[in-house]
């Protein structure tokens, strides 16, 4: 095939198109307002794992609307969605396009319990044509490295910890407490999750917290009201009971690592935290993904119209 | 050699890994939304065969092995090396030792082509194909009209093998063996 011809075909396309519609119907019903921020943003993101790619005017390709989004927010927006391109340099694979297609909505006065109930019924809507109502599955992060991992994930060593990691990685990657974690998770635990089943995993540890609030769980530990929806060995969608306190972020942020090797602040989302954004949940879903499970797809290129090789 | 990072992964590409070439197979990448990104590689070794799974940190590299895949031709044999010829008409020979030969000796024979993997202008690696055709230099005397399926017997062929072959093969028959199981397939 030559490279101006599509990587998908038009059944692709139209599940695309139905897909959207369904969106849009869905979050209509609801009385979510559509909205529409910048994809070029003044301001990176200081996530230590995610490079956004800049444009030579130095204005940022937005790796998620989520800072423009709660500026809204703070500015009495109300509930909220937006489906918009987003972009991460080097993010390419089977399930990874480094311009990706992401539906993101927050939900004013609700936490991430309310909000995975919501995630739920629009996947299922999605998912309709090749399944029926799917069932569900809730666990904690500490109940998942129990049940799949055989690790009690709060207070096991580092020794053990590492030694559980070069085992599946097959080398020493040398790397922290949350970087073996990733490789426990992603190589043995979400392997191991049932099959054609929603599977919410929230509570993570507190270093994972990412812009969620952090609380206690029943045994006292800190982890973060952050939840993940897993899909046939898939990641499927990332959620927040959202921090709202605006010094704790900019600690956060500061503390991301970036900051230090010259990335600067959003000083306009702290601001508009100071100014104070309403207790929120928020979630971000990789719609390319969603469209793969539906259409029985098993690279990304094969629902999107041009691919990054394409494009 | 040049280095190749994790995104410049692929099937065929040969890297070096713990001083050993091998051969990558498969290269997927993970990323966990907010973590930390990862390859998750299937290499083969080219000496042992030995598949291995190796993660990476995405961006990490590994050194280019100097490692090539050619057809060539079966020569002869000084007691020591075993003599190959490019079939690309370069002519270009070059000796395999016994343990870059392997078990491949088994297999051997004139004029038959070989995949052979030359590492570092060396021969590594000697592949057979798929299929040989060899003479069968001992065995019971042939059961006259046996064709039935039932009985077999230990055949022994030209370059040394023994392989198990019906009751009606007798001395001198050309036998069409498969390599990968080392099994008889038919008279040839």
């Amino acid at each position: 095939m030559s490279l101006w011809q599509p990587s998908c075909d038009r059944d692709a396309l139209r599940a695309r198109s139905l897909f959207y519609q369904q969106i849009r119907a869905f979050f209509a019903q609801r009385d979510v307002l559509e909205v529409d921020t910048p994809i070029l943003a003044a301001a990176p993101v200081t996530d230590p794992n995610i490079e956004p790619m800049q444009t030579t005017e130095g204005r940022w390709l937005h790796t998620s609307p989520e800072y423009a989004m709660k500026r809204l927010l703070c500015a009495g927006s109300g509930d909220i969605w937006q489906l918009c391109k987003v972009f991460r340099a080097g993010e390419a694979g089977s399930k990874h396009n480094p311009e990706f297609s992401m539906l993101e909505w927050y939900r004013v006065g609700w936490d991430h319990h309310q909000l995975m109930d919501e995630v739920r019924d629009l996947v299922r809507v999605l998912f309709q044509p090749r399944w029926q109502n799917i069932p569900e599955m809730r666990l904690s992060y500490a109940q998942a490295f129990t049940q799949y991992a055989g690790l009690d994930v709060h207070h096991v060593h580092d020794d053990v910890l590492h030694a559980k990691g070069i085992e599946l990685a097959g080398q020493d990657l040398e790397l922290n407490r949350d970087g073996w974690l990733d490789i426990i998770m992603s190589h043995l635990i979400e392997p191991s999750l049932p099959t054609n089943t929603l599977v919410f995993i929230d509570a993570f540890p507190a270093s994972q917290a990412a812009l969620a609030k952090i609380t206690y769980d029943e045994n006292g530990i800190a982890v973060a009201q952050r939840f993940e929806l897993f899909f046939n060995g898939t990641e499927l969608a990332n959620g927040y009971h959202e921090l709202t306190d605006a010094a704790e972020q900019r600690r956060r942020f500061n503390n991301d690592g970036r900051v230090a090797g010259g990335r600067k602040v959003d000083e306009r989302l702290l601001e508009a935290l100071e100014s104070g954004l309403p207790e929120c949940a928020g979630v971000a879903m990789g719609i390319d993904r969603l469209l793969m499970h539906s259409t029985g797809a098993t690279s990304i290129c094969e629902v999107l119209a041009f691919d990054w090789h394409r494009s | 050699m040049a280095n190749y990072s994790t995104n410049e992964f692929k099937q065929g590409l040969k890297v070096m890994l713990d001083n050993e070439p091998c051969s990558i197979i498969e290269n997927e990448y993970v990323k966990p939304g907010k973590g930390q990104a990862f390859n998750r590689v299937k290499l083969r070794n080219l000496r042992s065969g030995r598949v291995l799974d190796k993660t990476f940190k995405s961006g990490e590299s590994l050194e280019g092995a100097d490692a090539i895949e050619v057809d060539m031709e079966y020569l002869y044999t000084d007691g020591e090396f075993w003599h190959f010829m490019a079939t690309d008409g370069s002519f270009e020979q070059h000796g395999a030792s016994a343990e870059a030969l392997g078990d491949t000796v088994k297999w051997l024979k004139e004029q038959e082509i070989y995949v052979i993997t030359l590492f570092n202008g060396g021969i590594l690696t000697v592949a057979p194909p798929n299929f040989v055709e060899l003479e069968v230099t001992e065995t019971d005397p042939g059961v006259k009209g046996d064709t039935a399926n039932g009985g077999s017997k230990p055949a022994t062929l030209a370059t040394g093998a023994v392989v198990k072959v019906p009751l009606f093969i007798n001395i001198g028959e050309k036998l069409r063996i498969d390599t990968r199981t080392g099994d008889y397939v038919s008279r040839a």
